[in-house]
């Protein structure tokens, strides 16, 4: 196993309590396996994803562990990260056009990045060279400030710069969301090749678009309010998901071929619960057709078959 | 009733407005009463100028728009002000769109002036009505501050505004891309709804899947200039342009994986005025002849 987390708890200080981002976690990721996280604005998929790197000092580690290939992440000190991130843990973060600083050249970035790390930037510069062409970009972006890179250049860039050291684990956070159809299906596709070409172990690819992880995950961990609903292979989650709340989820998503006029698609009614004050038991309970008495009870995060685990009475029963 | 006739739009950009950027190259197309055109481009395809062109927010350089009869690209105050009695826009990030330091509600109390004759009692009315055919309740929305609201109910709020002034066409640019997929459905559902009551909707996207499932007529733009226009079953069932070709292809869906075959990049066509040149292959769908193989 690349990556274990167990029973990770996050939480976020506010003026009016805290904020429960995540709650319970427990997954674990194999070697060479890309984890889709999913899941609306405001569940917790990208609290979860920075957790593990610990990006946010706003974050409140409660409780869990969190094991790399058989080490434990000291994910609740900022310190002792450092030896890990970017050449353990890296991240692509979620604004990674604005990553860049615009003051330097993007060269001088990588240079610096790689000296903070006591590494060599001369050392490491042929392959630096050897993947911007990989990804389609000549050598001379080093040369160039980001202002003068489009989007999808810049998303390919910092791509390339933050698994430059071959890290373990990759989160890239929404790093589709903001390009074209066209430069999504590029990016998409670097992230199956980075990891098939071994620069990358594992990845994490928190995105709130299903279809986009249907094309390159192998699982699918679908989040809700801060807690984990259902974990498959991405097959199953869009073929026979078994949580009510992953099915309502798929069923209201338009695609290709389904028109107004002859499918009409619905819609989950209601709004996730604020997670100052989250209800106990099933958090899906308010909005889900299906709930029942026994959902004020919480469910546990089972495995219904090898592979497939899900956080329901009903699909559990 | 809208009708759009080789419209384009050239901005002055550099520092004394030397340099000059065109936008929009001759575009042509109509938006009938209770027809959803759906306009789909990628970012710089110049999607969102002819929907601020349409409303009237920036100015045409050539052509006409003209809404039912009359030219409206050249509108003054008073004309302006009537013109804006038939045609609204909503735009794209609901929590913009809300002074937050208001009630939400007071978008809808803004527009009264439109209607001095009419009493408190029968505005009350009015706005219950207008409230209910975008489907909120008003209990749970009036009096409410924008942050108390979701975003689909604040983009609804903002449908509902436009139904009070009775209008008769819809600009929506990008309306849901910043919604959450389970409500996202709902608003596009009621633009469906809003069709059916004579309601024509300019809906303007980057998303082909949204587009395809509420739109009757599809626009493709690139660079300013269309690539390919017509049914949205002709345009997306079976796409004559290469680069319409390329999106269909490009499009993430849900059951099926990426054809690995399908070419991932068009080639830029040469500088030309392929826009003045869309040919109609079948009925209702224009494709821009550079563009096909075997063209002129």
């Amino acid at each position: 196993m690349s990556l274990r987390v167990d029973d990770l708890t996050v939480y976020y200080r506010s003026l009016r309590g805290d904020v429960k981002a995540v709650d319970g976690a427990t997954f674990a990721i194999r070697d060479g396996e890309i984890m889709g996280l999913a899941g609306e604005s405001g569940c917790g998929k990208s609290s979860l994803g920075k957790s593990l790197i610990r990006m946010d000092a706003r974050m409140k580690h409660m409780r869990g562990r969190v094991e790399l290939d058989g080490q434990e992440l000291p994910i609740a000190d900022d310190a002792k990260m450092n030896a890990f991130r970017f050449r353990r843990v890296s991240i692509v973060p979620q604004y990674s056009m604005s990553a860049l600083t615009p003051t330097r050249k993007v060269g001088t970035v990588a240079r610096e990045l790689l000296e903070s790390r006591g590494e060599g930037f001369d050392e490491v510069r042929p392959e630096l060279r050897r993947r911007l062409e990989l990804v389609g970009l000549s050598a001379d972006v080093l040369d160039r400030y980001p202002i003068e890179l489009s989007g999808g250049m810049k998303q390919r860039t910092v791509m390339v710069l933050s698994t430059l050291l071959d890290p373990s684990l990759l989160i890239a956070d929404e790093i589709t969301s903001a390009l074209d159809v066209s430069s999504q299906r590029a990016v998409g596709e670097l992230l199956v090749e980075f990891r098939d070409r071994g620069f990358v172990k594992s990845m994490i690819v928190i995105t709130h678009d299903l279809a986009i992880l249907y094309q390159i995950a192998d699982t699918i961990l679908v989040m809700y309010a801060g807690k984990l609903a259902e974990k498959a292979p991405a097959e199953t989650i869009v073929g026979a998901p078994r949580h009510p709340y992953t099915r309502l989820l798929i069923s209201s998503l338009p695609e290709v071929g389904v028109r107004f006029d002859e499918t009409r698609l619905a819609g989950i009614p209601g709004k996730p619960p604020s997670l100052l004050s989250p209800p106990t038991g099933c958090r899906f309970r308010d909005r889900c057709p299906l709930a029942f008495a026994k959902c004020e009870e919480e469910p546990p995060f089972i495995e219904l078959e090898p592979g497939h685990e899900v956080a329901c009475w009903k699909a559990a029963a | 009733m809208l009708s759009l006739d080789g419209v384009s739009k050239v901005y002055k950009v550099g520092t004394f407005g030397g340099k000059r950027l065109r936008a929009v190259h001759g575009v042509s197309f109509d938006v009938a009463p209770g027809e959803v055109v759906s306009l789909i481009g990628e970012s710089g395809s110049g999607k969102s100028t002819i929907g601020r062109m349409v409303l009237g927010l920036s100015r045409v350089t050539e052509g006409t728009i003209t809404f039912d009869g009359q030219d409206v690209s050249r509108l003054e105050r008073h004309r302006l002000h009537a013109y804006y009695g038939d045609v609204q826009g909503v735009f794209q990030d609901p929590f913009s769109s809300y002074n937050p330091i208001f009630k939400a509600d007071r978008v809808l109390t803004l527009v009264k002036g439109f209607f001095p004759g009419v009493g408190r009692r029968e505005w009350e009315d009015k706005v219950e009505a207008a409230l209910h055919a975008v489907r909120l309740d008003p209990g749970t929305c009036l009096g409410k501050y924008p942050h108390q609201l979701s975003g689909g109910q604040l983009q609804r709020l903002l449908v509902a505004r436009a139904l009070l002034l009775d209008i008769k066409l819809l600009v929506a640019d990008e309306i849901i891309s910043m919604l959450d997929a389970s409500t996202r459905i709902d608003v596009l559902n009621l633009l469906g709804d809003l069709k059916a009551r004579g309601l024509g909707v300019l809906f303007i996207t980057h998303d082909l899947s949204l587009g395809n499932y509420i739109s009757d007529r599809t626009v493709i733009l690139r660079h300013g200039e269309i690539d390919e226009a017509g049914a949205t079953t002709k345009v997306f069932g079976n796409p004559l342009h290469p680069y319409t070709r390329m999106l269909v292809s490009s499009v993430p869906q849900l059951h099926t994986k990426w054809d690995s075959a399908a070419p991932k990049t068009v080639a830029a066509l040469p500088e030309s005025d392929a826009a003045a040149r869309l040919v109609e292959v079948e009925p209702d769908h224009l494709v821009a002849a550079a563009g096909v193989e075997g063209g002129p």
